[in-house]
């Protein structure tokens, strides 16, 4: 009988800090110790709070420790394991009212929290499917199969739960399996889509990094819905991890019966096999996605025909997302009803966000729909750092939009989202403090869908590049007011002629920004001047004689040999020189140097 | 996975065996151990390893076998203390893992404190 579970997060954000090495030292101290029957080291996935790793819980006492390194596993092994006295100085204190929490169920961070698609991150094994097993795993596709439930009741329980797709646009998935169930035809697929592309989102990594089998599962439970025998998950190859625990787990399905032929003496087969992406932007998008599976280049094609109809090997087919799917297995354990008691009227359930950027608690968390974006930036998030103040959000990467600090209040859901310009998303929020310039950020995002565009259609191709020559202007002070006008207008017909979703979103960062932070852009154009003081080419570094006592310490670090001065003199800068690196800023000692 | 019984013997085994991976709720009984140096002297590690022992072959769900430090008596090492919720709490002094059963049996399953083996 185990007496203690350690849990250890084995996620992408606690690897990189080292959280492997921290699991060995356990192992190994604890079979030192002899406490290897009593005691369990459990490599789990994410726990969200991912600012605060490398993260462990041990059970019973639910003790939460944070950052933790290797140098403290004697302390916890001898202190917590053998003794049984939790090691104070490892656990949480809450940033604002400096009390230490226990457990992390009672940090501020997890109260708010609904966790439904993240229910076994950091709680399970994800390379044992035993351990899913034990938290309820396969029991609906179990009872689905030996049920014999018709699959148009399947759907319809998917239907009624309201759920709509995770991946960003959100239509309704139990409406996708009705359309693909009723296209005729012997062979269909199943596709998943984990080729996870915004900058800053995590969270489809996460639930296979933490829960492979619960994406295995409810794929299965799609290709009976539909009729399909074999599916495909599109992961890229940046996800070693999701790669690798993903296979462990498709593996192991497939020992246990769980996956091939006549699951369950049902008589039903169904396979699973990965296909790796190379990490295009435009692979996420689901006809592209198709394409690469074929072992094409990922390109799109117009649609109708839908995959519905004509998806995969031009057989109908389904695509859904990581999330959407990491949700299906409840749905048809607990029923429909218990999934649309949460969250808004038109947005049911709840949504896993990564949250990023300029925030406390840097992490995955998964809220009820209709949470506000208050909540989750100042109770969920701890709030911005430093003492700087919120300036926007965006959320839906570079195809959504910002959300300023007057729609803070805002309930998050699709609709609501949509309505002030900007979007679900696949999830990524990205916190920006009052130290951005938000023409820096629109342009950050479209020089990144630039890069991404396939160019198989003109708008996209040429339009976007365009535009991000026009915003160039803006944050070199050149652009007239004539340009914002141009810009908006080009933004309005790459919206309209692009063939997917790539083009057709990729305008929304310059829309959004130029909707709420008209000001900023005005400042840039008729002021030649960056209010955030982030835009280079119009900003210029001075040093004040007054202040300035020659310490020579800014001429010595300034990489371009730009600052002159003889000792004990004030110093000053060569402009013609300057690459605006703000290095003599962050050394002078006397606050000398000023930005303007 | 022939059957959904197959499946569901895998999930008792797998539950019964991380049964305390989970935050101890307000109803469940906790058994705490005194293991500090002086509690460990004495004997304390086989009568932890008892109660586990003893809870898990009776598989009961709802208690809690934790350790905690030094409980401050030391002679009376070692000491183990019972929280049933809603009761007061009940310490149990020089146990040895033969007692347990009786603890567990007596105390846990059927409430009635075995008075012989606390402090006279």
């Amino acid at each position: 009988m185990i007496r203690a579970h350690i849990l250890v997060c084995g996620g992408t954000g606690c690897t990189s800090n080292k959280s492997l090495e921290i699991i060995e030292e356990l192992k190994k101290q604890i079979q030192e110790k002899g406490l290897s029957e009593e005691v369990q080291v459990v490599t789990t996935g994410c726990f969200g709070l991912c600012a605060k790793g490398p993260i462990m819980v041990i059970y019973p006492e639910g003790a939460f420790y944070h950052s933790v390194t290797k140098a403290d596993v004697s302390e916890i092994i001898d202190e917590h394991i053998i003794k049984g006295r939790i090691v104070k100085r490892l656990l949480h204190v809450e940033e604002d009212t400096k009390d230490v929490v226990l457990s992390l169920n009672e940090t501020e961070f997890l109260k708010k929290q609904v966790r439904v698609a993240l229910r076994n991150c950091g709680v399970i094994d994800p390379e044992n499917i035993d351990e899913y097993i034990g938290k309820d795993g396969y029991q609906a596709i179990g009872k689905i199969l030996t049920e014999k439930m018709a699959p148009q009741d399947v759907i319809k329980i998917i239907k009624d739960s309201g759920l709509r797709g995770r991946g960003g646009a959100g239509f309704p998935t139990g409406m996708k399996w009705d359309f693909a169930s009723r296209s005729v035809n012997d062979v269909k697929y199943v596709c998943c889509n984990a080729d996870e592309g915004d900058p800053g989102a995590f969270m489809d990594r996460s639930v296979l990094e933490g829960d492979p089998h619960v994406v295995i599962e409810a794929m299965t439970i799609a290709g009976y819905a539909i009729g399909a025998h074999q599916g495909y998950v599109y992961i890229r190859a940046e996800y070693p991890i999701a790669v690798k625990r993903l296979g462990i787990a498709i593996k192991q399905a497939r020992e246990y019966g769980l996956l091939g032929k006549n699951i369950m003496e049902s008589g039903f087969d169904f396979d699973i096999d990965i296909r790796l992406g190379s990490g295009a932007f435009v692979c996420g998008e689901e006809t592209a996605l198709m394409t690469s599976i074929e072992g094409f280049r990922g390109e799109p094609h117009p649609r109708p025909p839908f995959p519905a109809v004509k998806g995969l090997f031009q057989k109908p087919t389904i695509l859904n997302n990581v999330e959407t799917y990491a949700n299906i297995p409840q749905i048809i354990r607990n029923g429909a009803e218990w999934f649309n008691q949460m969250g808004t009227e038109k947005s049911k359930g709840t949504k896993v966000f990564a949250l990023g950027g300029n925030i406390v608690n840097t992490g995955l968390v998964e809220i009820p729909m209709g949470t506000t974006l208050r909540e989750v930036v100042y109770d969920i998030g701890g709030g911005i750092p430093n003492g700087r103040k919120f300036k926007a959000a965006q959320t839906g990467g570079p195809s959504g939009g910002c959300i300023p600090a007057e729609h803070i209040d805002i309930p998050i859901d699709y609709d609501n989202l949509i309505s002030i310009g900007s979007m679900m998303g696949s999830g990524g929020l990205i916190v920006m403090d009052d130290s951005k310039c938000m023409v820096d950020i629109a342009k950050f995002f479209l020089e990144f869908t630039v890069d991404e565009s396939c160019g198989k259609c003109t708008p996209c191709r040429i339009g976007i590049r365009r535009l991000l020559e026009m915003l160039t202007k803006v944050t070199d002070g050149t652009a007239t007011m004539e340009d914002l006008d141009k810009m908006e207008e080009l933004c309005y017909y790459i919206k309209d002629n692009s063939l997917c979703g790539l083009g057709q979103t990729a305008p929304n960062p310059v829309l959004s920004t130029l909707r709420y932070f008209r000001n900023e852009y005005e400042a840039h154009v008729k002021e030649k001047r960056c209010p955030a003081g982030v835009c280079k080419k119009l900003i210029s570094y001075v040093i004040d004689p007054e202040k300035c006592k020659g310490c020579t310490l800014c001429a010595r670090n300034c990489p371009a040999g730009a600052i002159s001065g003889e000792v004990r003199k004030p110093h000053v800068i060569d402009k013609s020189k300057c690459v605006k690196c703000g290095v003599c800023m962050d050394n002078c000692k006397f606050g000398a140097i000023s930005k303007k | 996975m022939k059957s959904l019984a197959e499946l569901n013997a895998i999930k008792q085994r797998v539950q019964e065996n991380s049964n305390n991976r989970k935050n101890a709720s307000d109803n469940d009984i906790k058994v705490v151990i005194g293991m500090a140096t002086c509690g460990i002297a004495a004997g304390a590690r086989p009568v932890l390893n008892a109660f586990i022992d003893e809870v898990a072959k009776r598989k009961l769900q709802n208690v809690i076998v934790s350790q905690t430090g030094c409980i401050g008596m030391c002679k009376y090492e070692p000491i183990v203390e019972v929280f049933v919720p809603g009761q007061p709490k009940v310490t149990y002094v020089k146990v040895e893992p033969t007692m347990v059963p009786r603890i567990i049996t007596d105390h846990i399953v059927n409430n009635n404190v075995v008075a012989e083996y606390t402090i006279k």
